[in-house]
């Protein structure tokens, strides 16, 4: 029998076992890279094992099974049901953990406690050495093998029963061959290489990723930790470090931390959608105060990206010159972005004079150290207007993937980079013609020769900064699809110059010049910017993206810097998001699919509401999606009923029953637990944020405000204090300490809504002094401290958050159909669901009344209540509210 | 005692030996084909993994496992496949139904099943050769919440699926309460004119 194996399959190692296990004559032979897989319904490494009648076995565990079937073994209940646990459980854990470990470096086992545990669990319950009896079966070998590569090199942290079977199968003498067969340390990166190629593991749907984390907070209290949270609790205000307010303009500061954050920035020509505002500006800001919150001194840039082909196309558009778009969108992002409260130190733009100076510096530098080539390239040439047409001006099919409308320089739909003479039937987008190839002159950035110098720092860099996943892998998949020339000029008038002869009717490729923005905008802030952009000894930079601009951010940019020997300060950690899905599609602004930054402040919510949910929802690790029932559902299941329930509690509290001043507190030992939980909580907040891990540091904040609430349900001070002495000075201290609590939740929550934050802290009158962040919780807010005003339930986050959302009815603005462009109710419309709804009732009736079966009649009910909902909506009604008495 | 979740869809196909076979029934399965239960059934959630609970020893997990146990109690182990050969062939296709059809698939998940399968089926009878097995009955659970949405076009597209899908659902026993999903005789266009 031939058994074809590629090199470097996760499934390699179990085949070749089970072969040396039952003795199987096969003849292994490992298939040349890029061989067509055996079948096509399997992926690419799966091995093929060519049986006698013809057919091909792909699946590795029939091949297992069948070797073990020639040696007469029948399957039984249990080994089939090892088989299929391990096909549809135990793969997908260990391919998790095989990822995280080869992929991301870190330690995988975590991802297989729950598949370990099911074995241990087997192996005790049966009392036998082998998962299926006695002996070996396919069942162990197939089992062995998918937990191999990942235990091989750690600790089994797992008990005996467990511990003696992993044993004795990886000493068995067919196990052992079949390791040293196919893991050969060559394999074995080529094994790695295969794994990057696959599509990410998708965690099981109830756990979400960052959740090892999430576990830490419900481990067990130690003496030590309250003892610790009592110390510091009593250590008061006087322990926290004194806020520090740097000097305008914001500058490296010797000896502190000095910060520096950029966000990617916005191309120009139209409104930013929500995906756009999460993926930088907002996940930046979040940062950035949580850097200011901690003392470090730090700067935060961004501006408007605004030369380039596609202001150009856009001003063609609306008849406007490329300096009345830029004018025109600039202040539209500027004013989006101050609703949402975005605290840039500055918000520039890429169309100034320092942009034209210090990206012909850069380029006159590379230019004078050789890293600058010319060459002669075809380029599409329009023969009715008269020019060559950059690639944004040309439309045409894409050559990979034959969508219709791809653009000249990337396909919307598969997300490939073209060039724009590859198009099939290319077309001029400013006259519709079909341009010509001609060949023309542009400069090119040597890639290539400055890899030499790219490699080096990001090994480097790697090794110390904080960057994301999907930035590291983007890099590397860069990198190793090998680096090419990349043209630097462009046939276009709106942009910077070329400071060359015979290029000077041309000007810099948006991409060369864009990520110069960040230097510029920096030098309109302040004439002293080389302190921070040549600084890298002092200065540490963090760049904010959407994953789609990692390659120019961590390739492209760092070597133009690179190949000034200038001295530049380069990103130290990049941080890219996934992305962010419209309900189930993709926000598109040229498909107008989504929610805008001017919409979201016509929908009537706050700006930290919105702040609130995109955080929270913030596509980190993994593409997340928004949508209009979830962002009702999370807004009054977690700010209002939980975070903005406990806040104003605690401090009705202390207004209701103590005249507005913080009782003395006596603490108990129930008091020293709460404490240490809130200290657990709080380091977890630091240790996220310090890894910009921003939506999972959001989950801590509520579970302390979790604890809170749970904190005064369990001790009901509201009961306490009509009771005697002793009860009334329990009440004061519960409250006393849900009070601290809340001024501690105060300044957490300043990230994420800096609004909410500010409101909250005039109400407790918290000292400002206080509004720092360090890893002790202490007592801000000690006895005899006077708040303020207390409003009712929720109203000042109304007020103060300028429209926050009642529970529980949804408020109508939320309703998705009533958002954009308001529809008034259409009487023919309702008139027609009316008669529908009618219809459709009488349909149910009568199936239900003659019997017909289950599928039918829910499938009926189903349509039914989907009329009945449209019905309501139609009327502008909340489609859930008038149908309560329903069944679920 | 069969505990079924989700879903949908292969709670009944056990019923195919459990429920006709008189005597021959799961040890416990109760009365007529009511043994089944249908518990926590939600349309959004993954489909859920069923498990039997027999009178002697521990239960069963999992859909394989229980659909081959029955098949075997009512001793009907031709639809395991005859010869070690046919029987990993079989197994093959129930590992293929359990681990690509049927979870939380996406529709295009689904188009390259379909596509996948169509190509297999094209000089096939039954997914596993020439004779019926356990891995069409399966399939069948599996694909018809998506079969019955097919459009015609559609249903031309994967002609080779749909000559395999209206044979088993044909075949005596299979369909059960399912609805028969039509599939036209004639073709709307065809490729010459």
């Amino acid at each position: 029998m031939r058994l074809r194996v590629a090199a470097g399959s996760p499934a390699a190692l179990k085949v070749v076992a089970a072969a040396h296990c039952a003795g199987a004559p096969v003849q292994l032979c490992w298939a040349e890279p890029g061989e067509p897989p055996p079948s096509p319904l399997c992926p690419p490494w799966a091995p093929a094992l060519q049986l006698e009648s013809g057919a091909v076995l792909f699946s590795p565990n029939a091949i297992c099974q069948y070797f073990f079937l020639r040696r007469g073994e029948q399957p039984t209940d249990l080994t089939t049901q090892w088989l299929e646990w391990e096909a549809t459980e135990l793969q997908p854990a260990a391919l998790a953990a095989l990822y995280a470990h080869l992929v991301h470096g870190r330690t995988g086992v975590e991802a297989l406690g729950e598949p370990l545990g099911h074995i241990e669990r087997s192996l005790v319950g049966r009392g036998t050495a082998y998962l299926a009896g006695d002996t070996e079966s396919v069942a162990d070998v197939v089992v062995w093998s998918t937990l191999f590569p990942v235990l091989r090199d750690e600790a089994i942290p797992a008990a005996e029963p467990l511990q003696s079977w992993f044993r004795s199968m990886t000493f068995s003498e067919a196990c052992r061959n079949a390791a040293d067969t196919v893991l050969l340390p060559r394999h074995l990166q080529e094994f790695t290489a295969c794994l990057q190629k696959l599509p990410l593991p998708r965690p099981p749907p109830d756990t979400a990723p960052g959740c090892e984390e999430d576990d830490v907070s419900e481990r067990a209290l130690t003496e030590e930790d309250m003892a610790a949270a009592v110390d510091a609790w009593t250590r008061g205000a006087a322990a926290l470090p004194k806020p520090w307010r740097p000097p305008k303009p914001v500058l490296p500061v010797e000896g502190m931390r000095n910060v520096l954050i950029t966000s990617a920035l916005p191309y120009v020509n139209n409104v930013p959608h929500l995906g756009n505002i999460i993926g930088c500006v907002l996940s930046a800001d979040a940062f950035a105060r949580y850097c200011r919150l901690r003392n470090w001194n730090t700067l935060y840039v961004c501006g408007t990206d605004e030369y380039g082909t596609a202001t150009e196309t856009k001003a063609v558009e609306e008849g406007l010159t490329p300096r009345e778009i830029c004018d025109k969108y600039h202040a539209v992002h500027a004013d989006i972005y101050r609703w949402f409260d975005i605290s840039f130190d500055y918000f520039g733009r890429t169309t100034t004079p320092q942009q034209t100076v210090i990206s012909q510096d850069i380029f006159q530098r590379l230019q004078a150290h050789g890293f600058v080539l010319q060459d002669t390239v075809q380029q599409l040439h329009c023969a009715s207007c008269q020019r060559f047409l950059a690639d944004r001006f040309v439309e045409g099919i894409c050559p990979f993937c034959s969508y219709q409308e791809a653009r000249g320089d990337q396909c919307d739909k598969c997300g490939k980079l073209i060039n724009a003479v590859e198009l099939k039937t290319p077309r001029c987008k400013l006259c519709s013609g079909s341009p010509t190839v001609r060949p023309t002159q542009h400069l090119f950035l040597d890639l290539p020769k400055l890899e030499e110098r790219l490699q080096p720092w990001l090994e480097n860099c790697w090794a110390t900064g904080n960057w994301t996943a999907n930035a590291r892998y983007i890099t590397r998949s860069w990198i190793r699809d090998g680096l090419r020339p990349r043209c630097i000029t462009r046939d276009l008038q709106w942009g910077t110059p070329v400071p060359l002869d015979g290029f000077r009717d041309k000007v810099f490729y948006v991409w060369f010049d864009a990520p110069i923005g960040y230097l510029s905008i920096t030098a309109n802030y302040t004439e002293h910017w080389e302190r921070w952009w040549k600084n890298p000894q002092q200065v540490e930079l963090y760049n904010f993206m959407a994953k789609d601009n990692v390659p120019f951010h961590s390739v492209v940019f760092p070597c133009s810097l690179l190949g000034t020997d200038d001295n530049y300060t380069l990103v130290n950690h990049l941080i890219a998001t996934e992305y962010l899905n419209y309900e189930d599609g993709k926000f598109s602004k040229s498909r107008g699919v989504g929610v805008f930054g001017d919409m979201a402040k016509d929908t009537g919510i706050a700006a930290d509401v919105w702040r609130f949910y995109l955080l929270y929802v913030r596509p980190e690790g993994q593409d997340s999606a928004f949508s209009w029932g979830d962002l009702m559902l999370k807004n009054n299941s977690e700010l209002l009923n939980n975070l903005g329930n406990f806040i104003n509690r605690a401090g009705m509290f202390v207004c209701k029953f103590f005249g507005s001043a913080v009782p003395p507190m006596v603490l108990t030992p129930d008091d020293h637990r709460l404490l240490a939980r809130v200290t657990v909580e709080l380091r977890q907040y630091h240790q996220l944020l310090e890894r910009v891990r921003i939506r999972d540091a959001l989950r801590c904040v509520l579970n302390i405000s979790r604890h809170g609430n749970q904190y005064i349900q369990v001790n009901e001070p509201w009961k306490r204090i009509k009771g005697g002495e002793e009860d009334r000075q329990r009440a004061g201290t519960v409250t006393g300490v849900a009070v601290n609590v809340a001024a501690l939740l105060a300044v957490l929550v300043q990230p994420y809504m800096p609004t909410v934050s500010a409101a909250i802290q005039a109400q407790l009158c918290v000292p400002p002094e206080c509004s720092v962040l360090s890893h002790i919780f202490t007592c801000t807010l000690p006895p005899g401290h006077r708040v303020g005003t207390v409003w009712g339930q929720h109203r000042g986050w109304r007020e103060e958050g300028g429209g926050g959302v009642k529970p529980p009815i949804p408020p109508p603005q939320l309703d998705p159909p009533s958002v954009p462009g308001k529809t008034p109710p259409d009487p023919s419309r309702i008139q027609e669901l009316t008669e529908q709804v009618a219809k459709q009732g009488n349909c149910v009736r009568q199936l239900k009344a003659s019997g017909s079966d289950r599928a039918r009649i829910d499938s009926e009910v189903g349509k039914l209540l989907a009329l009945k909902r449209e019905l309501a909506l139609a009327q502008n009604m909340s489609p859930d509210g008038p149908r309560g008495k329903g069944k679920k | 005692r069969l505990l079924a979740g989700g879903g949908g869809g292969w709670s009944f196909s056990t019923r195919c030996f459990s429920g006709k076979d008189g005597g021959r029934r799961a040890a416990g399965a109760g009365r007529g084909g009511a043994g089944l239960t249908r518990e926590g059934a939600g349309p959004a959630e993954r489909e859920q993994i069923p498990i039997l609970q027999t009178n002697s020893g521990p239960g069963l997990t999992g859909l394989i496992t229980i659909a081959s146990h029955l098949v075997k109690q009512a001793k009907k182990e031709q639809l395991l496949g005859s010869s070690a050969e046919e029987k990993a062939v079989v197994h093959q296709w129930l590992e293929y139904r359990v681990t690509q059809v049927g979870r939380q698939s996406s529709r295009e998940d689904t188009r390259t099943v379909l596509k996948d399968l169509n190509a297999h089926l094209e000089d096939k009878v039954y997914l596993a050769g020439n004779s019926f097995t356990l891995a069409d009955i399966l399939m069948y659970y599996g694909l018809h919440h998506v079969m019955v949405d097919l459009t015609v076009q559609e249903k031309e597209i994967y002609l080779n699926v749909s000559r395999w899908f209206n044979h088993i659902q044909h075949y005596p026993g299979v369909r059960q309460h399912l609805t028969n999903v039509i599939f036209i005789k004639n073709r709307l266009y065809t490729s010459a004119h």
